[in-house]
């Protein structure tokens, strides 16, 4: 009759200190409460995963793999534009190098041209006053050669008076002459 | 407890107490329907549940958060699991599976918090999951394979004469399944729960309270691991027999 009393006050499984009485596990009067609770449990926890969350994390992680998917597909469109890009910028750099060569070549072709019409030119004025300046340094000679005949005819006549003798114009003209030819 | 302790003058350990089913309100008998300790720790568990699952995916953000993550996490582990295991036939099965490894991981680790009750040590908990999944399993092949699903038990690389015998001796191990499955979840988190407590009981004297409290310190790492492990084995256990349901054929 005791223990109708502490079932009465703390349940079938537990004394009257309030401890177990053997286990817990095994108290049959308990079990149909853990498995009722249980029950209720999973039912509420599989309708949140299979209505809300898996359907939702699914559609996330596909969409999540789809955008990766996509996002490579572009990177790789982009890499082959990129390497249409070099390709046209080689082109377009080899284009220029010629362009330029050829530009430097004709430049240089210009120059030479015009250089060689230069040099032509002062070649010709060179030349045209080499001619004159013969011809003035031979009328200088030329002139300088009847200046030098008249000093010394000068001279001749002076020195002949000099020493006391008659300075016949033509033979001294005569004398200075032969002598100057000699 | 610690007043037993006290007036009887020595160590008394109650490391079962831990598991005594409480009405929440009032001091009546446990009923049906009464909201008891289990009752709170099981919707802890499922508001849990509901908070990592349906409020940290709540973004549905291309870049998940921290919360979306843990979700995202668990969902690619158990589909993983499921599709390596059970094929692709068995993807169908997954949100069943995902149950009760949610329900079986949250609990386990909301029973490690101090003051906290652990419903997975109950076998009465175990017990209907385990038979549940051997029952669901069970009905499953018979009705995806009709009486080939008894070819599971007859194995046709086996000599002709040990074929009986092998029989015999896969149907007993076939009708243990749902038995060793609950019985090892329950056991395993019943155990440490109450290796806690006896630490936690010798913790009392003062000579032995820094060891004790070292070992309730161990035991309580080792039981972070047994958490995880327990609902991880429990679960891929279930999608072997799953998968036995759906090809039987060895």
């Amino acid at each position: 009759m005791a223990t109708e009393t502490t079932e009465a006050t703390a349940g079938a499984c537990v004394d009257a200190g309030g401890s177990a009485i053997g286990m817990p596990q095994l108290c049959a009067d308990w079990m149909p409460n853990q498995i009722f609770w249980l029950v209720i449990s999973l039912i509420v926890i599989y309708f949140v995963m299979s209505r809300i969350a898996l359907p939702r994390i699914g559609a996330v992680l596909a969409e999540r793999s789809g955008t990766i998917t996509n996002d490579l597909a572009k990177a790789e469109d982009l890499k082959l534009q990129a390497v249409e890009a070099e390709a046209a910028y080689e082109k377009a750099l080899a284009d220029a190098r010629t362009e330029a060569s050829k530009i430097v070549a004709e430049a240089r072709a210009a120059i030479q041209s015009d250089l060689d019409a230069e040099l032509a030119k002062a070649d010709e004025k060179i030349s045209a006053q080499t001619a004159e300046s013969e011809k003035a340094i031979a009328e200088i000679r030329a002139s300088a050669a009847d200046s030098i005949k008249t000093v010394a005819k000068d001279v001749a006549k002076s020195l002949v008076s000099a020493m006391g003798g008659t300075a016949d114009a033509k033979t001294v003209t005569a004398a200075v002459t032969a002598k100057m030819k000699g | 407890m610690a007043t037993d302790a006290k007036s009887e003058g020595g160590l008394v350990f109650h490391p079962l107490d831990q598991f005594i089913v409480k009405p929440l309100f009032g001091d009546g008998p446990v009923g049906l329907m009464t909201v008891t300790n289990v009752t709170l720790w099981m919707g802890i568990a499922v508001l849990a549940i509901i908070g990592v699952f349906v409020l940290g995916s709540r973004g549905r953000a291309t870049i998940p958060t921290r919360m979306q993550s843990i979700a995202e996490l668990i969902y690619g582990f158990i589909y993983k699991m499921v599709e390596d295991v059970t094929g692709k036939d068995g993807v169908k099965y997954f949100p069943y599976i995902m149950t009760l490894f949610v329900f079986i991981l949250f609990v386990n680790y909301l029973a490690l918090l101090p003051m906290s009750y652990s419903p997975t040590s109950m076998i009465a908990v175990t017990a209907i999951m385990g038979f549940g999944v051997f029952i669901c399993v069970t009905i499953l092949g018979f009705v995806l394979n009709g009486a080939a699903f008894l070819g599971l038990f007859w194995m046709k690389d086996a000599p002709l004469v040990l074929r009986p015998i092998i029989a015999v001796i896969e149907v007993i191990s076939y009708f243990v399944r749902p038995v060793s499955h609950s019985i090892r979840l329950a056991g395993n988190i019943m155990a440490g729960h109450a290796v806690i407590k006896v630490f936690a009981g010798f913790a009392a004297l003062t000579l032995v309270s820094p060891v004790a409290i070292l070992g309730i310190t161990a035991i309580y790492g080792l039981e972070v691991l047994v958490a995880g492990i327990q609902a991880y084995v429990f679960t891929i256990l279930t999608c072997v027999y799953l998968k036995d349901a759906l090809h039987p054929a060895h």
